[in-house]
C-alpha cells in the first residue's frame, strides 16, 4: 500500500529519470523536505537536481521561472503551501503570464507542489491555499485526493508546458507520525502514467444525491456516503481532481441523474470553486433540480490552533450526512 | 577586472568622452545604436500623443547609453530581461524597429503579436524575454536563466536590467542572494536614474551607492559606471560578461544616468529640482558621444548613420501602420492538457 505523497514522489522520481530537464528545489528538500517528498531523492539524483534553497520563495520560484524559460521543467516544493503567498508575485504575474505576454514565444513549464489545509499547526500554517489560487487566471490547479491520482497527475503536471500548483492535503500524507485516514493509501502501478488535467471523477456511484468536493473533503464525502446508504440514501460523490480547469460536465451529468448537488470544501465559502460549480449547474441543469443546491464549506475566518476549534470548523462527515438529509427531505 | 564599486573614485560624467579605447567601428556602432532608440521614442512620443498607439509608454530618453553600453558586449545567443522603460534596451539587443512599433501599435505584426505592448516588449528569437513589468521581479528570473544554461552547458550568459527604483524591493535581495550563492552567470545593468517616479534615491535607502550595498550584502562584484558615456558602460558590462562566461560568476554594473523626461507621458517631472535637470541635460549621452565622435573625424559616418536611422524608423512607422490588428491568437500549449 502507497501513501499519496509516496505516490507524488514516484511520479516525481519517475520524470527525473525519464527526462534530465526535470529538477526540483526548495527548502530542506536534501533531507526530504518537510513532508518527505523528496525523501532519499538527494543520494538518487544528487544536489545539482535535488537543490536546497535558503529560505527565500519568491527567489527560488523566479529562478526557477526563469530556467523554465531557458530550456529547464522545475518542480518547487513548498514546506508549507501557506508560504506560496511569499512568491505572489512570481506565481500569479509573472510564471502565468509570460507565455501570453509574449505572445506565445516562450512557456513556463513549471510545477508547484503545495501541502494544504488545517491539521493542528495554527492559523498561518492552515490555509487552504488551493481556495486563495483559485481564482488565478493561467493556473492549471491540481488537488489529488488517492495515491492513484496524486501520482498520475504530478507526471501529467510535469509534462505540462505551463504551470501547475499540485496542492496535497497534510492529513492524507501519513508521515512524521500524522494518522493517515484509512483510505488515503491504495496501489499504484509502478509504471509513469498520466491522469488528464480538468477531468473529474466518479468515485461511488448513486442515484439520489451528488456530493461534489476534494481533497481531505473527497475522503469524508466517501465516509458520508456509507452512512447514507444505510439509512437508504444512496449518494454518487464525484471528486473534482483538478480545479483548474474545473470539470463542470461530471458534476451536472451527474446531478441530471440524482437531482440534488451538495459541494463540499474546506475552505471558506469566499472564492471557493464550489460557487462556479453551482452557478454553472444553476446554468445549464437547473431543469433537473429536485432541491436547492447546498454548499458546505470551511469558516470565514482563520484557523484557530485548538484542535476541537479546528474541528468544528471544518466539514466533517457528520455536517455532509445532515446536509444531505436536509435536501433529500426536501425533495 | 578590478571590481571597486565600494571604494573608485568620483565618475567624471562631465568629462569629454573618450572613443578611442573603443575603436571607430564599435563607437560608430554605439552612436548609431543610440541614435536609433533616441529617434524611435521621439516617434512613440508622437503617434503616442497623436491617438495613434493606446495604452501608456515609459520613455528611456537620457539613459540610451545603458542600453548600447550593455548589450554591444553580448552574443546574438546570449538572454536579457528588459525593464517597463524596455524600448531601447530591446532595440539595442537585436528586436527590429519594425517589429517593436508595430508590437506598440498592437499589430499581429508585432515583436509579442500584440499580447505584449510597450511595457512587455520582447522577441525571444534574440534573446528578449517580454519585459517584466514588476519592479525587481526580474532579478531572480535572469538568475534562473542563467541556472538553465548552467545546468545545460550552454556558454550562454543572463544580462538582466534594472533600475534604483528596484533596490529596496523582495525579489531583488533574494535574487541577488541566490545568483551569488549559486555563483551564475548573470550581470545585473542597474540604471541608475536617481528617481522611482518622484522619489529620490535617498528618500529611498540611506545607502545610495547600489554598488556598495550588493558588494557588502551578497559579495556580488560591482563597479560605477558614467551611464551616460556609452563607453564606459560597454567596457564594464565587457569585463563582467566574459567574466561570467568563463565561470566567474555574476556582476553588477550600476550606470549613473538621468531620466530626462517624466516617468510617463502624463509626468511632467516637476518634482526635481531645475538645476538639476539642466544639469544632467548638458549631460546628454548622445550629444556627448557625437563631440567625441567629431573631435575624431568622425564627422560624415555619424551623419550618415543619423540619416540611416531616420530612414529605419520611418520604415518601421509605414510597416506597423500597414499591419492587421493583433489576432489574439495563442499558438496552442503543448504537454498533458
Amino acid at each position: 500500500m502507497t501513501t499519496i505523497i509516496e505516490a507524488l514522489r514516484q511520479g516525481l522520481a519517475g520524470e527525473m529519470d525519464r527526462d534530465p530537464r526535470v529538477f526540483v528545489m526548495g527548502e530542506d528538500i536534501g533531507i526530504g523536505g518537510s513532508f518527505h517528498l523528496t525523501l532519499g531523492l538527494l543520494d538518487r539524483f544528487g544536489q545539482d537536481r535535488i537543490r536546497d534553497t535558503p529560505v527565500s520563495e519568491a527567489g527560488f520560484v523566479g529562478l526557477a521561472i526563469g530556467a523554465a524559460v531557458a530550456g529547464l521543467r522545475p518542480v518547487c516544493d513548498f514546506q508549507y503551501g501557506d508560504f506560496l503567498l511569499c512568491a505572489a508575485d512570481q506565481v500569479i504575474q509573472q510564471a502565468t503570464k509570460l507565455r501570453l505576454m509574449s505572445g506565445g514565444q516562450v512557456t513556463v513549464p513549471l510545477v508547484l507542489h503545495a501541502p494544504t489545509g488545517a491539521s493542528g499547526r495554527g492559523a498561518q500554517h492552515a490555509n487552504s491555499i488551493e481556495n486563495i489560487f483559485y481564482g488565478v487566471p493561467g493556473l492549471i490547479l491540481g488537488v489529488p485526493s488517492t495515491p492513484y491520482d496524486a501520482k498520475g497527475m504530478m507526471v501529467a503536471a510535469i509534462r505540462h508546458d505551463g504551470p501547475v500548483l499540485i496542492c496535497s492535503q497534510k492529513h492524507l500524507y501519513g508521515t512524521k507520525g500524522r494518522a493517515v485516514e484509512a483510505s488515503a493509501t491504495g496501489d499504484v502501478p509502478e509504471e509513469q502514467y498520466e491522469i488528464p488535467i480538468g477531468k473529474a471523477v466518479v468515485r461511488r456511484p448513486g442515484a439520489d444525491v451528488t456530493i461534489a468536493s476534494c481533497l481531505l473533503m473527497a475522503h469524508r464525502a466517501m465516509s458520508a456516503a456509507e452512512t447514507l446508504a444505510a439509512e437508504g440514501i444512496e449518494a454518487e460523490v464525484v471528486d473534482m481532481r483538478w480545479l483548474a480547469p474545473l470539470d463542470v460536465d461530471t458534476v451536472i451529468d451527474s446531478v441530471r441523474k440524482t437531482g440534488r448537488l451538495v459541494v463540499v470544501e474546506e475552505g471558506p465559502e469566499r472564492n471557493g470553486w464550489g460557487g462556479a460549480v453551482a452557478a454553472a449547474v444553476a446554468d445549464r441543469a437547473i431543469d433537473a433540480l429536485d432541491a436547492p443546491v447546498k454548499r458546505l464549506c470551511g469558516p470565514d475566518t482563520p484557523i484557530p490552533f485548538a484542535p476541537h476549534l479546528e474541528a468544528k470548523l471544518i466539514p466533517s462527515a457528520e455536517r455532509i450526512v445532515q446536509t444531505v438529509r436536509q435536501i433529500v427531505g426536501a425533495g | 577586472m578590478a571590481m571597486t564599486g565600494a571604494s573608485q573614485g568620483p565618475i567624471g560624467l562631465d568629462a569629454p568622452i573618450d572613443i578611442g579605447r573603443l575603436g571607430p567601428k564599435l563607437a560608430l556602432e554605439l552612436y548609431r545604436g543610440m541614435k536609433l532608440i533616441r529617434e524611435f521614442e521621439e516617434r512613440v512620443n508622437r503617434l503616442f500623443l497623436q491617438g495613434k498607439i493606446p495604452g501608456t509608454i515609459h520613455l528611456s530618453m537620457g539613459q540610451e547609453a545603458c542600453a548600447v553600453g550593455g548589450t554591444a558586449p553580448l552574443r546574438a545567443t546570449d538572454r536579457i530581461t528588459v525593464t517597463h522603460r524596455g524600448h531601447g534596451q530591446a532595440l539595442a539587443k537585436g528586436v527590429t524597429a519594425r517589429k517593436l512599433m508595430a508590437e506598440l501599435f498592437a499589430r499581429e505584426t508585432g515583436c509579442c503579436r500584440g499580447f505584449g505592448g510597450s511595457l512587455h516588449v520582447g522577441d525571444w528569437s534574440v534573446g528578449v524575454l517580454p519585459g517584466i513589468g514588476i519592479v525587481g521581479a526580474a532579478i531572480p528570473i535572469a538568475a534562473g536563466m542563467a541556472y538553465a544554461a548552467k545546468q545545460l552547458g550552454e556558454d550562454r550568459v543572463a544580462l538582466c536590467f534594472t533600475g534604483d527604483g528596484a533596490m529596496a524591493e523582495g525579489d531583488t535581495h533574494e535574487g541577488f542572494n541566490l545568483a551569488t550563492l549559486w555563483h551564475l552567470p548573470v550581470v545585473y545593468v542597474v540604471e541608475n536614474n536617481l528617481y522611482s517616479i518622484s522619489t529620490r534615491i535617498d528618500r529611498q535607502t540611506l545607502v545610495t551607492s547600489i554598488a556598495a550595498k550588493v558588494e557588502a550584502a551578497y559579495a556580488l562584484p560591482a563597479v560605477t559606471v558614467d551611464g551616460n558615456d556609452a563607453g564606459a558602460v560597454y567596457l564594464a558590462v565587457r569585463d563582467a560578461v566574459e567574466r561570467a562566461r568563463a565561470g566567474g560568476g555574476p556582476a553588477l554594473v550600476e550606470c549613473l544616468t538621468y531620466r530626462q523626461g517624466g516617468h510617463k507621458r502624463d509626468d511632467p517631472a516637476t518634482y526635481r529640482p531645475r538645476d538639476e535637470v539642466e544639469l544632467w541635460l548638458s549631460r546628454d549621452p548622445i550629444r556627448r558621444f557625437r563631440r567625441a565622435l567629431d573631435a575624431a573625424g568622425l564627422e560624415a559616418e555619424a551623419d550618415a548613420a543619423e540619416a540611416a536611422v531616420v530612414a529605419e524608423i520611418d520604415d518601421a512607422v509605414e510597416f506597423a501602420e500597414a499591419s492587421p490588428p493583433a489576432s489574439g491568437i495563442l499558438p496552442p500549449l503543448g504537454g498533458a492538457a
